[in-house]
């Protein structure tokens, strides 16, 4: 089992989607660029912040690069 | 009343959802809407808009769901294109149904730097023969900001 890791927008240029083990974020390496000051996570469609963030099995992380939409 | 929120995956013709959104719609004063279109021009060949599924649609229901709370209306509608378009092609229309004009007006206007500013969408342009990500400007912002003085 693991967890899903999907990039949008700018950063799906990165890295399409990943999966990862189950487990706390810091401990994953993750494509550069993909975590910054701009760029917000949704765990299974809610965000979060990145801090003390641990996924469980079947959990997917969606990273969020600044909107452009409209 | 249901107000009528939708992501679009293909083409939709603005005029016709206009005339049934007034058609259904008699008892309002005033009848507001807004079409985005893609710009044509500086050698834009194509737009792409990309979106969450977990956070758009219920992104724009919400945001439906303030402007209901915030103006009386009588119709509420928000279309919003996903995927490849070429200019000229309508991107998104809002239109708001009101007994008086000054709510439609207002609701049409916020619900609309919202989506600008504020919802799931990420877009970028083909620009000689490559494409390129679209960040978003300083005026959405400002645009977003205007609703909460």
């Amino acid at each position: 089992m693991a967890a899903r890791l999907v990039f949008l927008g700018r950063l799906a240029d990165v890295s399409g989607p990943l999966a990862v083990p189950a487990g706390p974020l810091a401990a994953l390496a993750l494509p550069k660029g993909v975590l910054g000051p701009r760029v917000r996570l949704a765990l299974n469609g809610v965000l979060v912040a990145a801090e003390g963030l641990v996924l469980a099995d079947g959990d997917e992380l969606a990273f969020l690069p600044p909107v452009s939409g409209g | 009343m249901e107000p009528s929120v939708s992501l679009v995956p293909v083409p939709f013709d603005p005029a016709g959802a206009m005339a049934q959104f007034a058609a259904t719609r008699h008892q309002s004063g005033g009848v507001v809407s807004f079409l985005g279109q893609v710009r044509g021009g500086e050698d834009v060949e194509a737009l792409d808009l990309q979106h969450y599924a977990p956070l758009t649609l219920p992104g724009m229901r919400d945001l439906a769901g303030q402007a209901l709370a915030r103006w009386p209306l009588e119709g509420l509608l928000m279309w919003h294109r996903v995927g490849t378009m070429v200019p000229g092609e309508p991107i998104v229309l809002v239109a708001a149904a009101a007994r008086h004009r000054r709510d439609a007006f207002q609701a049409v206007d916020f619900v609309m730097d919202h989506l600008k500013s504020d919802s799931w969408f990420w877009k970028r342009e083909k620009r000689g023969g490559a494409w390129h990500w679209i960040e978003p400007r300083a005026q959405d912002h400002a645009d977003h900001a205007r609703w909460n003085a």
